[in-house]
């Protein structure tokens, strides 16, 4: 991949996402979810999105505006349902949404696996669950497993503390959550930051994500 | 006896109970809801060291006020403080600690626990109901110790621990231990054990549970 990008604004960090595209939207809950990005894909106008992210939206911000949009075709999400899910909840019941609910260390690590070169991994997690059927069992050493596919994106949509120019990341606290795992699974991966600083300012020893996996940053 | 015994637990003392069965320095992982209470009865020098599913160990308690930092928060995204001695992961980290059997404890609620250790806790499957699972499945499979925190009856008076969950599965035969208002019972591929009862005698129990009346 080429360097990575320094943004002017968030439109610029947004363009070129085609309808149809797989979007990784980090965080959990509000801690770490790029509403700044959402926003401007909102303001872009590309629509029949499948997006992956631990919820389905909270309040009317972020998320779950742009699925008040109409934007979302389908969610792939571990934990829709919450007391500040109304958005999604009711275009669940509408009937105006699909929804893929996958276990949430299995989202992390469908992901992980995409960004590290794994076909598929045999998981424990779901066994003998309605989330396991239809799947491949194995038996490896006298423990049940079910096969577990890897989940691309073609963007992710993640917030960052602070990048360098060269677009490594260091997160801030509970915030990090998926953002690591979702920059390694996507084509493009777009992170907006607290603040960009000149190179060799970040301590190599503290960055958490490696600019190879960065597309393009913009300060928000 | 103690009076404290011969009535039902209340959720605080539900609580106490399961804290009093954590072993000094585990790590352990609360799932939402009232697991939560457990660590309010953790002795000050329990060393225990709280695991959340949103990449940290060392979970505080809840923050309040100016100290709320919207980038600290809990599995129920609550805001919460940290703990020296803190450590932050990434999701990945976070469920390959769970997976990998590097957890001791995780305490969850459930709507059904069968005899066996069978859990229900992640979706009634009503018509209209949205399923949610969470980190519930991970956490299920995952922790060395899987301890339950519930009522032992529905508002309907029907038992929650039974001989085969209707309500889909979140993990199969992952419960060792239930703790509730009218007792604590030992759950596996033996089945259910009495432990302790609180407020009913054991015979009463075995009758409204439908367990054989033969002690274990």
């Amino acid at each position: 991949m080429s360097a990575t990008t320094v943004c002017a604004d968030v439109r610029e960090a947004v363009a070129g996402i085609p309808d149809g595209a797989t979007v990784l939207v980090g965080g959990f809950g509000m801690a770490g979810m790029p509403v700044a990005l959402i926003d401007a894909l909102i303001q872009q106008g590309a629509t029949d999105l499948t997006v992956v992210s631990n919820n389905a939206g909270n309040g009317d911000t972020g998320l779950a505006s742009l699925l008040a949009k109409g934007r979302v075709s389908k969610m792939v999400c571990s934990f829709p349902r919450q007391s500040d899910s109304w958005v999604f909840d009711g275009l669940y019941l509408a009937g105006k949404i699909e929804l893929e609910v996958v276990p949430q260390g299995n989202l992390a690590e469908r992901m992980r696996a995409a960004g590290a070169g794994i076909g598929a991994f045999f998981c424990p997690t779901a066994v003998g669950t309605p989330l396991a059927e239809g799947k491949e069992i194995r038996e490896i050493d006298g423990r049940t497993y079910v096969l577990e596919y890897p989940l691309r994106g073609d963007v992710a949509l993640v917030a960052a503390h602070r990048a360098d120019r060269m677009g490594n990341l260091v997160y801030r606290k509970t915030a990090r959550n998926f953002g690591p795992v979702m920059a390694a699974a996507a084509t493009t991966t777009i992170a907006q930051v607290g603040s960009v600083v000149e190179i060799g300012e970040l301590d190599p020893e503290v960055v958490v994500t490696p600019s190879i996996y960065v597309d393009r940053v913009v300060v928000t | 006896m103690s009076s404290a015994l011969t009535r039902r637990l209340t959720k605080d003392q539900i609580a106490a109970r399961i804290a009093a069965d954590i072993p000094a320095g585990s790590f352990v992982n609360l799932g939402i809801g009232k697991p939560t209470m457990v660590p309010d009865h953790l002795g000050e020098g329990s060393g225990v060291v709280l695991h959340t599913e949103n990449g940290r160990l060392g979970m505080g308690p809840l923050s309040a006020g100016d100290a709320i930092d919207h980038d600290l928060t809990n599995a129920g995204k609550e805001p919460v403080t940290e703990l020296p001695g803190a450590a932050y992961f990434h999701h990945a980290d976070s469920f390959a600690m769970m997976r990998g059997g590097h957890l001791d404890v995780c305490v969850l609620g459930a709507f059904q626990v069968s005899h066996r250790g069978d859990l229900a806790n992640w979706h009634t499957g009503a018509p209209g109901a949205i399923p949610a699972v969470g980190g519930a499945m991970d956490l299920a499979i995952g922790a060395k110790q899987v301890f339950v925190m519930m009522t032992l009856f529905a508002k309907d008076g029907s038992p929650k621990l039974v001989p085969e969950c209707t309500y889909p599965l979140t993990g199969v035969e992952c419960v060792g231990r239930v703790y509730t208002d009218h007792a604590v019972l030992e759950t596996g591929p033996g089945g259910a054990r009495v432990v302790e009862t609180f407020g009913i005698t054991e015979a009463d129990l075995r009758e409204r549970l439908g367990l054989k009346q033969t002690a274990s």
